[in-house]
């Protein structure tokens, strides 16, 4: 072993020499180009006017219209800055909640020992073969029967069960070191204490990957926004922004900045948070 | 004396309380335990998935225009009508092209770019984040860039101008149905948003795979490169790319929001299940019962090709069984 080891090291450096070394480099470049070509234009065509986005003469650099970002907010038939607002309200408690509810079902059927416990499991194991997407039309049957249509409960409250997220959190603390809880609960901590003072501090990171995971779903989710929230005050930032393309009611400068900028406090989750979000993804993409 | 007496009162207390501890809140109660953590889970679940899943079997085989409480049982009626006389056949079609155009290419590509990544000595962090950027970006603001910018399809639109360097025509690529230029806006859009999310997958995988495989290989004489990839990283990478399979599949048979914003619910054309369930449902005819019948048909689809895969390529279980 110790042998072949430092053999094969040689081996591979001599196959990847300067030119093997830069013929990847110029690929991988190559490749995050294109990747970044849509993330140039949306910035682009926001700062520029109309004429500079549809106009004969396409400039690489546009003239930088920062009024745009005014304009926008200021436009009196639009109300995106309302959307903003509800899109933050509701993918905010839309984490939260699920943070909160799904970690504490799947604490409950990882490690707490109650008899049916396996029942319970395979029913919410039945809930996977279902994809949300599929039950929209029941789904807003029944919250539009609860009178929720165009309210932040009937946009917030029925995504917060999700099979999906507890089954995962069932997973991650199946593999959580049962001593640490133990060593608590011989202390004199009840289930419920040993979880709030040993078991969440020391999952912050995997509630971390979880977070920014249900978060972005849920600023970028349109489906059942689209499907709920008929009146225009109530549209989540996604919603608007698909009425600006289908509709053409506003100038192109405006909609590329409204685009802009519902893709930019993501894009700052996502740089900030992607260590965890990786490792979440790696973790417990599809292990399961 | 004092002593004796003050021992023999405060003796029974703490057996009295080591006796009540377990009981009090019921703190040590596994039962109740049980229910206080999963109980608001297993209450939102039910309320939330399960009613509308067997509500939405019940108004199948009722006549549930404009009502959700019909009265009047028509049995298969609504299948009937949504796989005959609506656009629902159709949309499963478009579904199937969709999926055999962009489950191939998402599984090549992100399997690509992991093992570009992978091989990166310096910057990698960099270029992994690059490919995985797009994940953060909602296929709504995707669909106004390809829509308005790269295929626009006038001929100062992105696309059309990289392509008239090389003295190709103006194409417009949403405008008609024939020729279908329009998948190459779809696809290309679903490309670059969910590669790098299926690239994390597979960077995953690759640094699973232990280092001797491939120093056994080289004393057997594979050489790095085309043989190695093929006898030890493919199928190491089996299970992985199985699982990545079947997520793009069933991401593939939930596509709406690009359609939706691209090609529209107007067009006759290139609609997908979804929107079909979309307009049965909650367009001007509000026909519950034969969008529910619907989606009954979409769900019993989409756990066939689960169970099928699963049994023909093991589903997650390649890793444990080696």
């Amino acid at each position: 072993m110790t042998t072949t080891t430092p053999q094969v090291g040689k081996r591979r450096k001599k196959g990847r020499g300067v030119l093997g070394n830069s013929g990847l480099y110029v690929a991988v470049g190559i490749a995050a180009l294109l990747f970044l070509i849509p993330f140039y234009l949306i910035v682009r065509n926001a700062l520029s006017t109309d004429l500079e986005i549809t106009g004969e003469n396409w400039k690489v650099l546009p003239s930088f219209q920062w009024g745009n970002i005014s304009e926008l907010f200021d436009d009196p038939t639009v109300e995106f800055g309302r959307s903003m607002v509800n899109s933050l309200i509701v993918a905010v408690s839309a984490t939260l909640g699920t943070l909160l509810v799904c970690s504490l079902a799947g604490y409950g059927l990882a490690r707490i020992p109650y008899k049916h416990a396996d029942k319970v499991f395979y029913a919410v194991l039945a809930t996977l073969m279902v994809p949300t997407a599929v039950t929209f039309v029941p789904s807003f049957v029944l919250v539009s029967s609860l009178g929720w249509v165009d309210t932040y409960r009937g946009l917030i409250i029925p995504g917060l069960f999700s099979g999906f997220t507890c089954f995962l959190f069932r997973q991650y603390f199946l593999g959580f070191p049962k001593e640490l809880e133990e060593a608590a609960r011989v202390d004199g901590l009840g289930y419920w204490g040993a979880y709030w003072r040993i078991v969440v501090p020391n999952s912050l990171n995997f509630f971390a990957a979880i977070a920014t995971i249900t978060f972005i779903s849920a600023w970028n989710s349109f489906l059942w926004p689209l499907v709920l929230a008929q009146d225009p005050s109530s549209w989540t930032v996604q919603v608007a922004l698909s009425s600006f393309i289908t509709n053409q009611t506003v100038n192109f400068h405006l909609i590329f900045m409204a685009a802009a900028i519902s893709i930019l406090p993501l894009v700052f989750v996502f740089l900030f948070l992607q260590r965890w979000l990786v490792q979440g993804i790696a973790q417990t993409g599809i292990k399961g | 004396m004092s002593t004796t007496t003050t021992r023999g009162v405060a003796q029974p207390a703490p057996a009295k309380a080591s006796k009540a501890r377990p009981r009090r809140g019921l703190r040590g109660n596994p039962t109740f335990n049980f229910w206080l953590f999963t109980g608001p889970f297993l209450i939102g679940l039910v309320i939330f998935v399960f009613v509308p899943i067997f509500w939405s079997v019940w108004l199948s085989f009722f006549d549930a225009r404009y009502t959700v409480t019909p009265s009047h049982f028509i049995g298969f009626d609504n299948y009937k009508q949504i796989l005959t006389n609506s656009g629902f056949p159709d949309s499963l079609l478009t579904f199937s092209v969709f999926a055999a155009f962009i489950v191939p290419t998402t599984w090549a590509l992100s399997l690509g770019l992991a093992l570009l990544v992978h091989r990166l000595r310096f910057m990698r962090a960099f270029f992994r984040s690059v490919f995985f950027l797009p994940t953060a970006v909602s296929y709504v603001a995707a669909s106004l860039i390809w829509k308005m910018s790269i295929f626009s399809g006038v001929r100062f639109g992105l696309m059309n101008t990289f392509l008239g360097w090389f003295g190709v025509e103006n194409i417009a690529y949403l405008a008609n149905p024939s020729p279908p230029w329009y998948w190459v806006v779809i696809v290309s859009l679903r490309l670059w948003i969910q590669s790098g999310f299926y690239m994390i997958l597979f960077l995953a995988a690759l640094q699973n795979i232990p280092g001797e495989l491939y120093e056994a290989a080289a004393i057997d004489g594979a050489k790095p490169g085309w043989q190695t990839f093929r006898y030890i990283t493919l199928p190491q990478l089996r299970a992985t790319s199985t699982a990545v399979i079947l997520l793009l599949l069933i991401a593939a048979y939930q596509a709406f929001d690009e359609f939706f914003n691209i090609i529209t619910l107007k067009a006759t054309w290139a609609q997908t299940p979804l929107m079909e369930l979309y307009k049965t449902a909650l367009g001007t005819n509000q026909d519950y019962g034969a969008g529910s019948a619907g989606a009954v048909i979409l769900s019993l689809l989409i756990c066939l090709v689960t169970l099928i895969q699963g049994k023909f390529m093991g589903f997650g279980r390649g890793e444990e069984g080696k």
